[in-house]
């Protein structure tokens, strides 16, 4: 077993910084944009798996620059197929990130497997789940939803639920999808004092 | 046999009794069967009779080191000191004519000392011609035996040079200067006045390998430790070749004679044994091997060529494990599971792009175009249920319930007309970037030239 450096001090610069050669889990209806979200800040080869009878598929004429060029779309007859081509895929050195959609919930035991070939490759994972069918054994787990907001907003909110190295938190962030920049957006509070009499 | 050649059928071969009744090749379809009511034809297929005269040849090869096609339907073969072998000339005929005859084969043979006077005598009767009678047997044949033009043997014949013989008597200046120098080259090629080799093109690399056991074996790590011994030769031929391997091919043959074959495809060509054998593995692992194996058989049946590479090179070894990583998902879920996305030039959102397997192309880049705005998913059209207003102001979509906070469009995308797509039966869709209150962001359409006036959801925005 193999300790890894606590790298909490790079995840308080970047709050969306997966912890790499690990497995994490994302759900909620914005997850797909959180994993494109996530390809583009990475700069090698890309794997998306998926199960050949999953209705929704990914349109690269929508991703970042870039993203469209390095990805591979596995489709899987059966969730054995894609649990096995996950571990293949992260056991792999030069893949830099490898997305997964189960159908299943992700049993402990197949969670800490994922997680063994992540550390064996040094890939990141990112298994997108419906909700609450995550596995205790996810590094983080994320749960994105988009927000309405002005007209052609593109307001998302990304609350990270678990992290077994850091603090939870929810943000909020504005991401047009185009380049690896984003806006935080600060979030609306209630005002507890009365405003300032103008002077 | 037929063949169509210029919008016209004409005859491309036939047999004895069509070829007596009056009828020759190269005449129209139409004027045969004037002459020949019953004439009964079939299309003919050039590339399969050119594989067949290609394995004819390679069967030929056995009267002589040197064996060529010649033209569509003749083969050379150079036969200088080997006829003894067959007991002399008359009988190396005999045995080519017998073993061609039991295979079924109609063919007509010859040998002289020229290449000339050998297709001009298989074309006039077969035979032998003995050395030194070349004049006398070619002399009387008609020009048109001389691989000449059909046109300058008709000028020939106008001149009154209708023999061979006859062309040998008259001055060579004038006919050269008349004919082109093609003519008298071809007459001195056919009486030995001057050389033409038989040009045999070196036969296609082999690569193959096999190795046949004393003793029949039965376990797992026998069949792959006598595999990566023929890898090892494999790739060295492969590489003799700078070639590398595309899809393998291991026979397994049973003491029993019966055969279990093992096939594994490699996502870009290869010639390492070692990468090669790791993929093996899962298919010998699952061979019944029965009474035991006592002969294996690998070849490459598909091959492309692979220069030799600098080794060592960090990205060059990044590269090899991911087409390792492809081949591993290809041969366990099907190389057309691993997909890669090509751009392609289509309004039409379905085929704006192109997935194809990833081992059979390279990528290639997106054009940066970012309006009109598209999903980031995209799924089958899906009915909405519930829907009021148009565009929808509230509706329901995979049982949640969605009130509309703004709606952008209509983006009008035609289907193109000159493909057949059951999909866009219904005519141009208006599409509509439809944000909800609840948050998502939907790519809405409905069909303006059906008669139902039903939305549809076909993808989700950022």
């Amino acid at each position: 077993m193999q300790t890894r450096p606590d790298q909490s001090f790079a995840a308080s610069i970047d709050p969306f910084r997966l912890l790499n050669a690990r497995v994490h889990e994302v759900e909620g209806q914005g997850r797909i944009g959180f994993a494109l979200f996530q390809a583009v800040r990475t700069t090698g080869p890309v794997f998306w798996i998926c199960l050949a009878h999953d209705r929704d598929r990914p349109m690269p004429l929508a991703w970042p620059d870039g993203v469209a060029e390095r990805l591979h779309l596995v489709e899987t007859r059966t969730e054995t197929d894609l649990l096995w081509a996950t571990e293949e895929a992260l056991r792999t050195r030069p893949v830099a990130l490898v997305i997964a959609v189960p159908e299943k919930p992700i049993s402990l035991t197949v969670g800490r497997r994922l997680q063994l070939a992540a550390e064996a490759g040094g890939t990141t994972g990112l298994m997108l789940i419906r909700e609450g069918r995550g596995s205790n054994a996810a590094e983080t787990r994320w749960t994105c939803d988009p927000l309405a907001g002005a007209a052609d907003s593109t307001h998302q909110r990304w609350s990270l639920s678990k992290n077994k190295k850091g603090t939870t938190g929810i943000y909020d962030v504005s991401w047009n999808g185009e380049t690896a920049a984003f806006h935080l957006v600060p979030q609306a509070g209630e005002r507890h004092q009365p405003e300032a009499p103008p002077p | 046999m037929t063949l169509r050649a210029s919008n016209a059928e004409q005859l491309h071969c036939l047999n004895e009794t069509a070829s007596r009744v009056g009828l020759h090749r190269g005449m129209a379809l139409a004027d045969a069967r004037a002459i020949c009511p019953v004439l009964s034809t079939r299309p003919a297929d050039p590339l399969r009779e050119g594989r067949a005269l290609e394995e004819l040849r390679r069967w030929a090869s056995r009267y002589g080191p040197h064996a060529a096609k010649d033209g569509a339907d003749g083969l050379i073969v150079d036969i200088s000191g080997v006829a003894h072998l067959f007991g002399g000339e008359a009988e190396t005929i005999a045995d080519l004519e017998a073993r061609l005859a039991r295979a079924g084969v109609l063919a007509k043979s010859a040998i002289a000392e020229t290449r000339g006077g050998a297709w001009a005598l298989a074309r006039r009767g077969g035979g032998v011609i003995p050395e030194g009678a070349l004049l006398t047997r070619l002399g009387p044949m008609p020009v048109s035996a001389l691989r000449i033009e059909p046109g300058v043997a008709e000028g020939l014949a106008r001149l009154g040079l209708h023999k061979i013989a006859d062309l040998t008597t008259v001055p060579r200046a004038p006919l050269s200067r008349r004919f082109g120098s093609e003519l008298l080259r071809r007459l001195d090629q056919a009486l030995g006045m001057q050389a033409e080799p038989v040009a045999a093109e070196a036969d296609a690399p082999h690569f193959g390998v096999r190795m046949t056991l004393p003793e029949p074996i039965g376990l797992t790590a026998d069949v792959m430790g006598v595999l990566d011994r023929l890898l090892v030769r494999l790739c060295d031929k492969l590489k003799a070749a700078e070639q590398g391997a595309r899809q393998l091919r291991l026979e397994l043959r049973r003491v029993d004679s019966s055969a279990a074959m093992v096939e594994v495809g490699l996502a870009r060509p290869m010639r390492d044994p070692a990468r090669i054998s790791a993929l093996f593995f899962k298919g010998v692992d699952e061979v019944d091997s029965g009474f035991g194996i006592d002969g294996l058989r690998l070849s490459a049946t598909v091959t492309e060529a692979l220069a030799p590479e600098q080794i060592g090179h960090a990205q060059a070894r990044a590269a090899d494990e991911l087409s390792d990583l492809i081949s591993r998902l290809g041969n366990r879920l099907g190389f057309e599971a691993v997909q890669r996305f090509l751009p392609a030039s289509s309004l039409i959102p379905e085929r704006s792009f192109l997935t194809v397997p990833a081992a059979s192309a390279g990528p290639e880049p997106f054009p940066a175009k970012r309006r009109p705005r598209r999903p980031v998913t995209l799924f089958p059209p899906e009915l909405l249920a519930r829907v009021s207003g148009s565009p929808p102001a509230r509706f329901s979509w995979r049982r949640m319930e969605l009130t509309t906070l703004r709606a952008h469009g209509p983006e009008r995308i035609t289907p193109d007309w000159w493909l057949d797509d059951p999909a866009w039966r219904f005519g141009a869709r208006d599409y509509w970037r439809v944000e909800t209150s609840e948050g998502l962001r939907l790519w809405l359409f409905r069909t303006p030239q059906a008669a139902s006036r039903d939305w549809y959801a076909q993808g989700v925005f950022l």
